[in-house]
């Protein structure tokens, strides 16, 4: 049983108060034109997950709380949420970086310090 | 050693104490034609008909734990084969057929049980979803029938059939050939079939990396050292994406928790296997009498292999609505295991881009029933370094060309 808490709300609670919303992050293929996005992009978009076995980042929504969808950095091995951050933004850099597998990969170019 | 009730009345009379090990412990060589990762049941399956079908023996299988410790020894054991696609009937068919004769080929028990499996029907929508499930499956040829709530009742007597249940029985769908039959029997006996015919299986070998030159795999980093080889076979159900990354091969996996547990024993109340996906739980008696329970998996990703209370009471709360009589049976046991989701629902047996990297997974929640027929095509896929004929739907090229194989409705939660 995972204890969430809400960054918006500040509410705490079990995980049945919380709604998983898997992988965070994904961004749609931008395009003026459906026909522009190549059939492996789409794939990527739709299907390809980093699955890693450590850090993750991931969405979930405060379903009893304030409703709001936000984000969270947790280890799949240990359970521990290691960071609550808002729906908008990129994790910590420190967690950016301490990132593996595809994941490093795909914050390799994003960690612009503030 | 053949087993037999002469050898085991040898036995008997010397105290039992001449019993060979049913497989050799062999230390590990530096090179092998290919390397299987992972001794669970699809693992030693492939290993098994790769020396069998196509005279491969000088293979190994590395296991980082103990062979059939991941989710072969942790699953409900159920097999079955009415799905709704073509491609998935004609996997999981060849593993029913092949699951029906495994005792007399290895030589060694694995208590495959036909008892009949039944699938409720408790909304209007999963009745008609199963019946379309029952058209396609007659037009494949499978013995399946659509079975209404009396008829339902005489092969469950323990069931809820009252009109004002939360989930009335409408009916359900039955195939009287499907059943279970025992996990660790089914790792064990093709342990030990591999293991005669030359097979090193290699256990508490945690595999570290994956070695390429260029687009070919040339070898297998392991706790235990460095093997050398042209084909590498990726099997670790769960641990799918985490492997495929050491090659630098991204999968479209998501690792989940699956939670199943078993009661106290008590005396036979069900003598079939009812699954009830609408309120997500899944039952069958073994042959100790205890009963099997399995649910609904974790919504979020997890390597832990312990999940989460919520999915167990959710299981829990299912069956006694659809079980009265068990509302006061304590449970002994409950574990978790890592299971692979693909976007389908139907798992990934498939080439990769690397030359000589094959890959076995994203059996999702239903990889058992699946495991004599999975592990005879990869064989075959490995063996000629093209996919087998049955393979073929289940490669990754699917994700890129949309040629899913969508089983999300016919296997649902319990798959």
């Amino acid at each position: 049983m995972l204890e969430i808490k809400c960054p918006v709300c500040g509410v705490v609670g079990e995980e049945g108060d919380f709604h998983g919303g898997g992988q965070a992050h994904i961004t749609r293929p931008a395009t003026d034109n459906p026909a522009n996005i190549s059939d492996e992009a789409q794939r990527d978009y739709l299907f390809m997950r980093h699955n890693p076995k450590g850090l993750h980042f991931e969405r979930w929504r405060c379903d009893r709380g304030c409703g709001k969808w936000f984000h969270a950095a947790r280890d799949t091995v240990t359970n521990e949420f290691k960071a609550y951050y808002s729906i908008r933004e990129l994790p910590p850099v420190e967690l950016m970086k301490a990132a593996t597998g595809s994941w490093a990969e795909y914050f390799k170019d994003k960690m612009v310090t503030k | 050693m053949r087993y037999s009730i002469f050898s085991l009345a040898r036995q008997a009379l010397n105290y039992h104490k001449g019993w060979e090990k049913a497989w050799r412990s062999p230390e590990l060589k530096p090179s092998y034609d290919a390397v299987i990762i992972g001794a669970g049941g699809h693992g030693l399956a492939t290993a098994y008909y790769m020396a069998k079908e196509h005279g491969m023996t000088n293979i190994a299988v590395v296991e980082k734990g103990w062979l059939g410790g991941g989710n072969t020894g942790r699953n409900t054991t159920i097999i079955r084969s009415n799905y709704l696609q073509d491609a998935s009937i004609a996997i999981y068919d060849l593993a029913h057929k092949l699951y029906a004769d495994l005792s007399q080929e290895f030589n060694y028990n694995i208590m495959f049980s036909p008892r009949g499996l039944l699938m409720l029907c408790q909304t209007e929508h999963e009745l008609r979803g199963f019946q379309r499930t029952a058209h396609a499956n007659r037009i494949a040829g499978l013995e399946c029938e659509m079975i209404d709530r009396q008829r339902v009742k005489e092969l469950v007597p323990i069931i809820n059939d009252r009109d004002d249940a939360r989930y009335p029985i409408l009916g359900a769908y039955y195939q009287a050939s499907g059943g279970t039959a025992r996990h660790d029997g089914v790792a064990w006996g093709y342990a030990r079939g591999a293991d005669q015919m030359g097979v090193d299986i290699i256990q508490n070998c945690e595999v570290t990396g994956l070695l390429r030159d260029g687009d070919q795999i040339v070898g297998v980093e392991t706790t235990r050292g460095t093997i050398n080889t042209k084909k590498v076979a990726v099997v670790t159900a769960g641990h799918t994406s985490h492997i495929m990354q050491m090659a630098g091969v991204s999968m479209p996996i998501e690792s989940v928790c699956l939670q199943a547990m078993v009661s106290e024993p008590i005396k036979p109340v069900i003598d079939v296997v009812v699954m009830a996906n609408t309120v997500h739980g899944y039952v069958s008696q073994s042959d100790k009498g205890e009963l099997v329970i399995g649910g609904g998996a974790d919504a979020y990703n997890n390597y832990a292999q312990r999940g989460s209370f919520a999915s167990l009471e959710h299981t829990a709360t299912a069956l006694v609505e659809t079980f009265p009589i068990i509302s006061r049976l304590k449970m002994m046991r409950q574990w978790g295991g890592i299971v692979d989701m693909t976007g389908d629902r139907s798992p990934i047996i498939s080439m990769t881009d690397v030359k000589g990297l094959y890959v076995n997974g994203g059996w999702g929640t239903g990889g058992f029933k699946s495991i004599p027929g999975s592990g005879f095509v990869f064989a075959d896929t490995i063996a000629n370094d093209r996919p087998h004929p049955i393979a073929e739907p289940f490669g990754l090229k699917r994700f890129v060309r949309g040629e899913f194989i969508d089983e999300s409705v016919a296997s649902g939660v319990a798959h």
